[in-house]
């Protein structure tokens, strides 16, 4: 029992990291600080926090697949692409919290923004990513080449979400074109929920990474059992 | 010694081309044609911001079917051949310079008949040109690694544009600005910002080519 809880504390700090930043998230009062926003603020807990998680799980993987391309280790490229299923699985979340709040304040679910339009274009290399290693049959080939790709994209986005919306003025989305970040304008008590959501999604994301990465090596097991 | 291998690459490639002669002409007619299938469903463009984005969207995908070639057009035996006697640094960068000399080519031919068919709107000419070459150079080098890359696998041509389409969409973005710039009042010095960002997205593109391309390479 000892032992279980040793090894398994982390999930159970996650899972309630998460319950308090969803019980308080609905309870704390919200300062009105952008003038348009009001009571759907609180979405800050769950939308930008998707996208935190989902930056760390890429450059989770980001960080593997540079190890694998160093080590030539197949651990790491396993861990590569289960840690963009789960990235993408927060940007998908990301994306639909998004819409839901841009429907109430901007009265879009969608609109021709820099911002909105590069999260997109990510998960479209990251799907791309996905194709392509699909469309490999030998293991340490695709490891490879995916490795490459991986690197490769993720240069070339971290240009496009970071630079060129710096570029661009009239972003309705806050935190681009010289228009101040949300987060640094958040008060003492959203932060103390906003900070714990984000650690309490990460640590989510981490089990979950590891549960696929143990389901990846029992398919590999079923496939060719010697 | 990097040099000089780049530059018997380019040579052969050059050599190559004029030898068989079919890639240069089929995706020169490849835009030609292009043109003026819209030419023939738009008629005639009234406003400049049609113009710009029909332009860079028909320069997008001449460029995947030009770059897609560059890898599997040789056998794997000579690639092997290759392998043993050159740098895979020299490889990858004579097929971009190589790649580059066919996008200028291209992107001024494009430019020629597109003004001629569809009129002219562009306004400020060494904004757009140097637009134009920043471009070409951007558009070859990075779709040159995605070839690479797709050349690898079993549907190459299927999945060059679904790889390339993100990564160059960085690109592809910041040109259109900059053309729209050059179709209304823009000056060059007024874009410098958008030609430095090009710039410098293909300083990132040519510097992680370098290192990525030997583990492509190697079988």
């Amino acid at each position: 029992m000892n032992e279980f809880i040793k090894n398994n504390w982390w999930k159970l700090l996650g899972v309630l990291l998460i319950l308090y930043s969803i019980v308080a998230g609905f309870l704390i009062d919200i300062p009105d600080i952008m003038g348009n926003i009001g009571e759907s603020m609180r979405n800050l807990f769950f939308h930008v926090v998707m996208w935190f998680a989902m930056m760390v799980m890429f450059g989770t993987s980001l960080v593997r697949s540079l190890r694998y391309l160093s080590t030539f280790d197949i651990k790491h490229d396993v861990i590569a692409i289960e840690a963009v299923n789960v990235g993408l699985f927060f940007g998908i979340l990301g994306i639909i919290t998004g819409m839901e709040w841009a429907n109430y304040t901007w009265g879009t679910p969608w609109t021709n923004d820099p911002q909105l339009n590069g999260a997109a274009i990510s998960l479209l290399a990251y799907f791309a990513y996905v194709v392509l290693r699909r469309s490999i049959d030998e293991e340490n080939k695709r490891a490879r080449i995916s490795a490459v790709y991986n690197i490769f994209a993720f240069a070339m986005l971290i240009v496009f979400i970071g630079i060129l919306p710096k570029l661009a003025s009239g972003s309705l989305h806050p935190g681009a074109g010289g228009s101040q970040s949300t987060v640094n304008s958040l008060d003492f008590t959203m932060r103390l929920v906003f900070y714990p959501a984000i650690a309490g999604w990460i640590i989510i994301g981490y089990w979950l990474i590891g549960i696929r990465v143990k389901m990846a090596y029992i398919r590999q097991h079923l496939d060719n059992p010697e | 010694m990097l040099l000089s291998e780049i530059k018997y690459l380019v040579l052969k490639d050059i050599k190559l081309e004029f030898k068989q002669r079919y890639a240069i002409n089929g995706i020169l007619l490849y835009v030609v044609s292009t043109i003026f299938v819209s030419y023939l469903s738009f008629a005639k463009i009234i406003d400049s911001a049609t113009w710009n984005s029909l332009f860079w969207i028909i320069m997008l995908f001449a460029a995947v079917n030009a770059v897609s070639k560059s890898f599997v057009q040789e056998s794997t035996s000579r690639q092997l051949y290759y392998y043993t006697v050159t740098s895979p640094q020299a490889i990858i960068l004579s097929k971009m310079i190589y790649n580059f000399m066919l996008m200028g080519v291209l992107s001024l031919l494009c430019l020629l008949v597109f003004t001629g068919l569809m009129g002219e709107f562009v306004v400020n000419y060494p904004l757009f040109i140097s637009a134009l070459l920043l471009g070409s150079f951007g558009f070859a080098s990075a779709l040159t690694m995605i070839a690479a890359i797709a050349s690898r696998t079993n549907n190459n041509f299927a999945l060059m544009a679904i790889l390339s389409f993100p990564v160059v969409m960085p690109l592809l973005l910041t040109l259109m600005k900059v053309s729209s710039a050059a179709l209304s009042v823009g000056t060059v010095s007024g874009n410098m910002k958008y030609l430095a960002a090009l710039f410098m997205l293909n300083a990132i593109v040519i510097a992680l080519s370098y290192v990525l391309f030997p583990y492509l390479w190697r079988d």
